[in-house]
């Protein structure tokens, strides 16, 4: 699915755009635990979460993940900004809960990054 | 790189700088993607420094990382200045963790990272002494890839 579309779907709000017409997202993993991000984020996933930490972003880096949206109207650290910039990460943002933001990205056919 | 030529580096880590924490194995990555290692194995081992890298921040006073490719095998090491752990056969178990609070709060200390380790490298070897420091060492096999 693309990215754009996602944006729509959760009324996202982009904060670094690092190619986000370009990315085509092939399932999704939501975690606020990094260490479950690492082990089972898939390369072309979206990373769901509300943390706004810059370790997300080295996360999303090392896991071959090209996007990561924060839910619940988290708002990302200077820090996590000058990161996504640098390593051309998309960071997104939406008001929506994580359980709500989940909800939708699966009703439109995206599946977790775990059941791929 | 031929396949009988060394390659090798070291990066420095400190205890507690969280603001670098993840930059040496960011450039590892960045080292083992130029070389043409398959995307896989990178991730892998990417993973696995990051996790490790990690555990240095948190845990320990200082430490190294260091990186070798010979006869097509990754061999990532880190050494560190830290407390030592005292039982491995615990901190193996998924969800043990003896991270304080406001570093879970940082979204680490799930108690996963020398799980995720040992899940992905092909092999993995730990030796700690307590008061002293913990040295791990992870290997990938690369044989087959252009490096």
């Amino acid at each position: 699915m693309q990215l754009s579309k996602i944006i729509d779907l959760v009324n996202g709000t982009i904060v670094v755009d690092g190619g986000v017409a370009a990315i085509d997202i092939t399932s999704v993993c939501s975690a606020d635990l990094l260490s479950n991000v690492l082990r089972h984020g898939k390369k072309g996933a979206l990373l769901v979460t509300c943390l706004n930490q810059p370790h997300v972003i080295r996360s999303a880096e090392l896991a071959d993940i090209p996007a990561v949206l924060l839910a619940l109207g988290a708002i990302p650290v200077k820090d996590m900004v000058a990161l996504a910039e640098e390593k051309k990460i998309v960071l997104l943002t939406t008001s929506l809960p994580m359980y709500t933001t989940c909800g939708i990205l699966y009703g439109a056919g995206l599946r977790s990054c775990v059941e791929d | 790189m031929a396949a009988n030529d060394t390659l090798e580096g070291c990066f420095e880590l400190m205890g507690g700088d969280f603001s670098n924490a993840g930059a040496a194995s960011s450039e590892l990555k960045s080292i083992l993607t130029k070389l043409g290692i398959s995307a896989d194995i990178v991730r892998r081992a990417a993973v696995t420094a990051f996790e490790a890298e990690m555990n240095v921040i948190i845990h320990a006073v200082a430490g190294t990382m260091h990186y070798m490719i010979i006869d097509n095998t990754l061999t990532i090491t880190l050494n560190d200045m830290g407390p030592g752990i005292e039982s491995i056969e615990l901190a193996m178990q998924e969800g043990y963790s003896t991270a304080p609070d406001w570093v879970r709060e940082m979204g680490w200390g799930a108690g996963m990272g020398l799980p995720n380790i040992k899940k992905y490298a092909d092999i993995f070897k730990i030796d700690t002494v307590v008061g002293e420091g913990t040295t791990l060492e992870i290997y990938f096999r690369l044989k087959g890839e252009k490096c």
